[in-house]
């Protein structure tokens, strides 16, 4: 089989190796400082990885697809410039706000609009409110196999066969396709854009949807479409003073370290 | 829906026994249930249950729905899914209680879009709100930075909880409580996909789970081999210790996947983690804030791992542990 259709979802996230002291609650909203720069969430980038690796190997056509409002260009179009094919944002100020129940489900609806695909990427989990739900609530919605957590997808006689990660080692699994597929980091890290693919890609638009063209009715998105009511947002108060231990070489100060943990029994 | 009632635990278990978020999950349902004159089910399901269904009654269930079926055991997600739509269907619950585990984490999604109602995973507590209308879940949001309370008007309230986050009630053999089989009416048809093998990768030794003492490494270790020689060297001072590790090692095939800690990967609680050449991402920290004590090796100074760890020495692990195993192996003699 050649030429799949593959989507790819990726969701745009403040940057997660951010510190903590540059998150700030705000009511019932986490406030990233300004100099946080965003980022697309990162196991959207394993998902992304994944299909380049098929379109590599195979061929085919890879969207990707992102939901949210005010996206940065430069994060959404690393899409287009390490290999994505077309780019499709589901930009609305009616998406802000939206939880993971109204997310897929505006997704669903894009996805349906697409009409034609094969494969459909997500992250195992994102990075900032890391539920792990959007991918498998869309597989169901759309009424598709999923196997999530997955590290490898190979196509083999028209279906997929993928790797599993479980507990204590992974399944191999065969799935008709169209199926989804969540991504875990073992599948590997996204490759790096090539110059001339940053260049191409600043040269193209991504195709806007807004909700209306979903046919979404605005009480199924953005805030009016939450089920998932925030109560109250806080930060932990955890900082633990931590002792030292200094010494004139590294090696003493393992000795002393060794001394000390003994003096206070803890081993 | 209004006239939902109950509280359902999907329990778990293996080989015959239930596995310990089954009982933290029956105790955080007790405590619910009691406080909102709910009862609590439970169901188990898998090849065979053998004696679960009375241990879960001993540990808080008034009801256990058993369903036994080869295909639970191979079968995958869908097979499952099938039994506890219908269970669902037929006792409607005001409450779903998961665990973020291999199955939580696959079914809750999954059941929340059929059901399209709200799912919170990863909970970290559950509590009632004060009309007792809904469940407040509290969760770590942004790698645990944050932590957000939430609730839906949706019912079934479906919630997944992290494992080592509740209390299981004390084990009373003497509580009294039905059981119930379920017949496993499974439609194969609807199923696309196919278990064609299932691999399990060894790891030798204590489980991390059941580790007093873990010797964790991050990328700072650098390779494969100092697992095996420096980390482990450590780790076998102490008769229940274990390795592990951050998830860049396990990425790069350093340390089995088995290996790794944190949000993604295993939630460890020991008395003694030695986090080595690990930054201190929240997302890894998520995994073993139950620690009681966190005893750092970092080469940077201003490595994160150091607002959090209890000690902590400044410096290349290659110089420090070797003389810090050195020296608590004769201490330990003494
Ligand atoms: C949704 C999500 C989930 C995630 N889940 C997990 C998870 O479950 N587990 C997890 O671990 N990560 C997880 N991560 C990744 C996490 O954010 C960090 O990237 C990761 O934990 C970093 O691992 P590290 O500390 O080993 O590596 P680094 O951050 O690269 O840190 C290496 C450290 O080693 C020190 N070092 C280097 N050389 C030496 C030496 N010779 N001696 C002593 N110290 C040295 C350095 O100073 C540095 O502090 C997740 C991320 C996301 C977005
Ligand atoms: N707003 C979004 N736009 C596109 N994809 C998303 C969005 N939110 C979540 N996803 C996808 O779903 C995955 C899991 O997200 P979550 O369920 O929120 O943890 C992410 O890694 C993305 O692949």
């Amino acid at each position: 089989m050649s030429g799949l259709n593959m989507i790819v979802c990726f969701k745009q996230v403040p940057d997660p190796e951010a510190p903590a002291s540059a998150l700030k609650v705000e009511g019932k909203e986490v406030i990233t400082s300004p100099d946080i720069k965003p980022v697309a969430d990162e196991y959207g980038e394993f998902a992304l990885e994944v299909a380049l690796k098929i379109k590599g190997s195979i061929g085919g056509k890879i969207t990707a697809l992102s939901l949210g409002n005010n996206l940065a260009r430069d994060v959404v179009k690393k899409s287009l410039a390490v290999g994505a094919d077309e780019l499709i944002l589901l930009e609305d100020e009616a998406f802000e706000g939206s939880d993971n129940h109204a997310t897929s489900h505006a997704l669903a609806a894009a996805i349906r609009k697409i009409g034609e695909y094969d494969l459909i990427f997500c992250g195992r989990q994102s990075s900032d409110w890391g539920v792990g739900q959007v991918g498998l609530s869309l597989a169901t919605q759309l009424g598709i196999p999923a196997v999530s957590v997955v590290r490898k997808v190979d196509i083999v006689e028209g279906k997929a066969r993928v790797e599993e990660v479980t507990p204590d080692g992974y399944n191999i699994i065969d799935v008709e396709l169209p199926a989804l597929f969540t991504i875990t980091s073992e599948a590997g890290a996204l490759r790096y854009a090539a110059l001339k693919g940053i260049m191409a890609a600043a040269r193209r638009q991504p195709t806007i949807w807004k909700a209306a063209d979903l046919g979404l009715d605005p009480s199924e998105i953005g805030t009016q479409g939450r089920v998932n009511k925030i109560n109250k947002l806080y930060q932990p108060s955890s900082e633990v003073k931590c002792e030292i231990v200094e010494a004139d070489t590294p090696a003493e100060a393992g000795a002393g370290l060794a001394e000390k943990l003994r003096e206070a029994r803890i081993l | 829906m209004n006239n939902s009632k109950g509280i359902l635990v999907i329990g778990e278990l293996s080989e015959g026994k239930l596995v310990s978020i089954t009982k933290e999950m029956l105790g955080i349902a007790r405590k619910l249930a009691d406080e909102s004159q709910q009862d609590v089910s439970c169901l188990l399901a898998n090849e065979s249950v053998q004696q679960t269904p009375q241990e879960a009654i001993a540990f808080g269930a008034d009801k256990v729905y058993t369903a036994e079926d080869p295909a639970l055991k191979s079968g995958g997600i869908y097979v499952y899914l099938q039994i506890v739509e219908k269970l669902i269907a037929d006792i409607s619950p005001w409450a779903v209680i998961m665990g973020q585990t291999y199955l939580g984490t696959r079914l809750s999604p999954r059941l929340a879009a059929k059901l399209g109602v709200n799912l919170t995973t990863d909970c970290v507590d559950l509590k009632l709100d004060p009309d007792k209308k809904a469940i407040i879940a509290t969760r770590p949001i942004y790698g645990g930075n944050v932590f957000a309370e939430l609730s839906s008007d949706l019912i079934p309230h479906l919630v997944a909880v992290r494992s080592k986050a509740m209390s299981p009630i004390e084990q009373d053999s003497s509580r009294k409580g039905e059981v119930t089989s379920l017949k496993a009416e499974i439609d194969q048809s609807v199923i696309k996909t196919k278990i064609v093998k299932s691999v399990k990768e060894e790891v030798t030794g204590v489980k991390l789970e059941d580790a007093f003492v873990i010797v964790a490494g991050g990328r700072g270790i650098g390779g494969a081999e100092p697992f095996k020689t420096t980390l482990q060297d450590l780790a076998n001072l102490f008769p229940s210790a274990a390795t592990g590790a951050s998830r860049p090692p396990a990425d790069d095939g350093w340390v089995p996947e088995a290996k790794h800690i944190g949000l993604t990967g295993r939630i460890v609680a020991p008395d003694i983690y030695f986090a080595i050449g690990i930054s201190g991402a929240s997302q890894h920290m998520a995994g073993c804030t139950g620690s009681k004590t966190v005893v750092a090796i970092n080469k940077d100074p201003e490595a994160n791992i150091f607002k959090l760890a209890n000690y902590g020495v400044v410096g290349k692990y290659e110089e420090v542990l070797p003389a810090f195993t050195e020296k608590l192996k004769s201490l330990l003699a003494e």
